[in-house]
């Protein structure tokens, strides 16, 4: 089998994502190829173990995103039975694609790989897990930081390929974000509060942790809906975003259903609330029964004595 | 004249409780359907546009019979044309069985603009909005967070890793929403009498062989019961597990 693996790019150089999608394809026992559209990280690409071969695929296209373009360009240089790419948005629109223009199924946020092909991947948000068999070929997007990453060492060959694609959708202004906070879907550590924060100004306190450990901020679906001062893009849940971060901390949040749909395969996850009996404890590594107001001071004065 | 199309579908409300059993989620113990979330907001824009433009607006589903509820709550806010797209054979359609039902009816339709949520509250895939568009040959814009629909070129901003991106795209051309801060229109008295006439039209499409089969469904991975502190003076000592036990600080 060939598999091609879409590599996914951020300022200029590879995201660590692509290691983990090299590391699921390889337990497939497959040539493998990376294409990195726009070019970029082909050199690291390389040095994956595993990979085979590593083709940066420059074109006019890449310069700003239409998925349509990419996936024209992508698919007309990358062979293959089984294109892998990773799942934020721009992954799934190419895929989605490339999956449209072979006329074979996608299947997206895959958490589980092997041959055969057998895929598992969320549904519900999580609510349940799909087992499914693929007959013939397929598009797959892998969930981050759900497979291991392949280790360093490889010595793949890196060729460049002109490719374009027909790129109708242009950018009329372009708004730099106002705050440089980390996005939720990004970061390792995520510190979210609930509407038992009280009032939208106790954020502050979150945001105030969150600066000392590198976290982002979230909040639940209850905070968000009673305080416009907490935009959507906060939102961590079923209508909101899903997120899978080595720890995930949850403030004054009860843990209703959908929220626990959208952060429990969080790898260690901290509930502090002063409800004993509040649902997000059942998901909980660690919890804290106590106000945020006791628990937010001791918890920044002591993760400021780690840095 | 302006034509749009939105695509609606019908998914447990988010609030219930998804059971298994014998290998596949329990759908007669959800007592709940609601339109998916995300495809209300496309909706509410959809209406926006039509109001700005004059525009008609076609909603389709593809569904069982109980999905014309999608339907009929659109028409209730003045979508003219509702389509339902089923075929009682049809079971656990795959991405490309999906899009090719769409993709045949929206031919149909000869919509400029098509509007969908960014992805289903069920599926969580993201996969209909994009390959519709390629199966029609159109543009797409994903994950829209703003608009403004009012003027003769409307606009929608997505959201990029360094910030927003404000595009004026020219038809024929897919747009997905997501969620926003944005309220939802209720519809009035006049609208509800309408809709319990409308009319729903009822068509099947070729779709092809699955290419996915379903093996099982299962619940999440129970975690072990973690542990539980009392009060701040613990705060500490859990600072310790996460950086000494978990190793995630």
């Amino acid at each position: 089998m060939d598999i091609t693996i879409i590599a996914e790019t951020q300022d200029g150089g590879l995201h660590p994502v692509t290691a983990q999608l090299v590391g699921a394809a390889s337990s497939l026992g497959a040539s493998l190829t990376v294409i990195c559209p726009g070019g970029a990280g082909g050199e690291e690409a390389c040095g994956i173990s595993g990979v085979g071969k590593v083709l940066a695929v420059t074109g006019d296209c890449f310069a700003t995103f239409d998925g349509g373009a990419w996936a024209e360009a992508l698919d007309a240089v990358a062979g293959g039975d089984l294109v892998i790419g990773a799942a934020p948005t721009s992954g799934r629109d190419i895929c989605s694609r490339i999956a449209a223009r072979r006329g074979v199924s996608i299947i997206q946020d895959v958490i589980n790989l092997s041959p055969g092909l057998n895929i598992t991947h969320p549904i519900y948000s999580g609510k349940a897990n799909q087992d499914l068999t693929v007959t013939g070929n397929c598009v797959l997007t892998l969930r981050a930081n759900t497979f291991p990453p392949a280790p360093s060492g490889g010595t793949a060959q890196l060729s460049t390929v002109q490719q374009s694609g027909d790129v109708r959708l242009a950018v009329a202004e372009a708004f730099a974000r106002a705050s440089e906070r980390l996005d939720v879907t990004d970061a390792d550590i995520i510190i979210s509060g609930g509407r038992g924060m009280g009032h939208p100004d106790n954020f502050r306190h979150l945001y105030e942790v969150a600066d000392v450990i590198g976290a982002a901020v979230g909040a639940s679906r209850a905070a968000v809906d009673t305080w416009e001062e907490i935009p959507h893009s906060l939102q961590v849940g079923q209508t909101g975003k899903t997120v899978n971060p080595s720890l995930y901390i949850a403030v004054g949040i009860s843990g209703a259903i959908q929220h626990l749909a959208g952060m429990r395969t969080s790898k260690y996850i901290v509930a502090i609330n002063k409800d004993p009996e509040a649902p997000i404890f059942k998901v909980a590594d660690y919890g804290i029964v106590c106000t945020w107001e006791e628990a937010i001071p001791v918890l920044k004065e002591e993760l400021s004595k780690l840095t | 004249m302006v034509t749009i199309a939105v695509l609606l579908k019908q998914v447990p409300d988010t609030t219930a409780r998804i059971t298994v059993s014998d290998g596949r989620v329990d759908e007669t113990a959800i007592s709940t359907w609601v339109t998916s979330p995300y495809d209300e907001y496309a909706l509410e824009v959809a209406i926006q546009h039509k109001e700005a433009s004059g525009a008609s607006i076609t909603a389709i589903t593809l569904g069982p019979p109980r999905a014309d509820k999608v339907l009929k709550d659109a028409a209730a806010l003045g979508v003219e044309n509702l389509v339902r797209v089923w075929d009682d054979a049809w079971e656990s359609l795959d991405s490309n069985q999906v899009q090719a039902a769409l993709s045949t009816i929206l031919e149909g339709v000869e919509a400029d603009w098509i509007y969908c949520g960014k992805q289903s509250a069920d599926r969580n895939q993201g996969s209909t909005g994009p390959g519709v568009a390629e199966r029609l040959g159109m543009a797409c814009i994903v994950e829209i967070s703003d608009w403004d629909v009012t003027g003769a070129q409307p606009s929608f901003t997505r959201a990029t890793s360094s910030g927003n991106e404000r595009l004026a795209p020219t038809p024929p051309i897919v747009l997905t929403f997501t969620k926003t801060e944005t309220e939802l229109r209720r519809p009035n008295v006049r609208g509800i009498m309408a809709a319990k006439k409308a009319n729903i039209e009822v068509v099947s499409a070729d779709i092809g062989d699955a290419q996915v089969q379903v093996v099982a469904h299962n619940p999440p991975a129970q975690k072990p019961e973690g542990r539980k502190f009392e009060g701040a003076e613990s705060v500490p000592e859990v600072v310790g597990l996460l950086r000494d036990e978990a190793k995630v600080i």
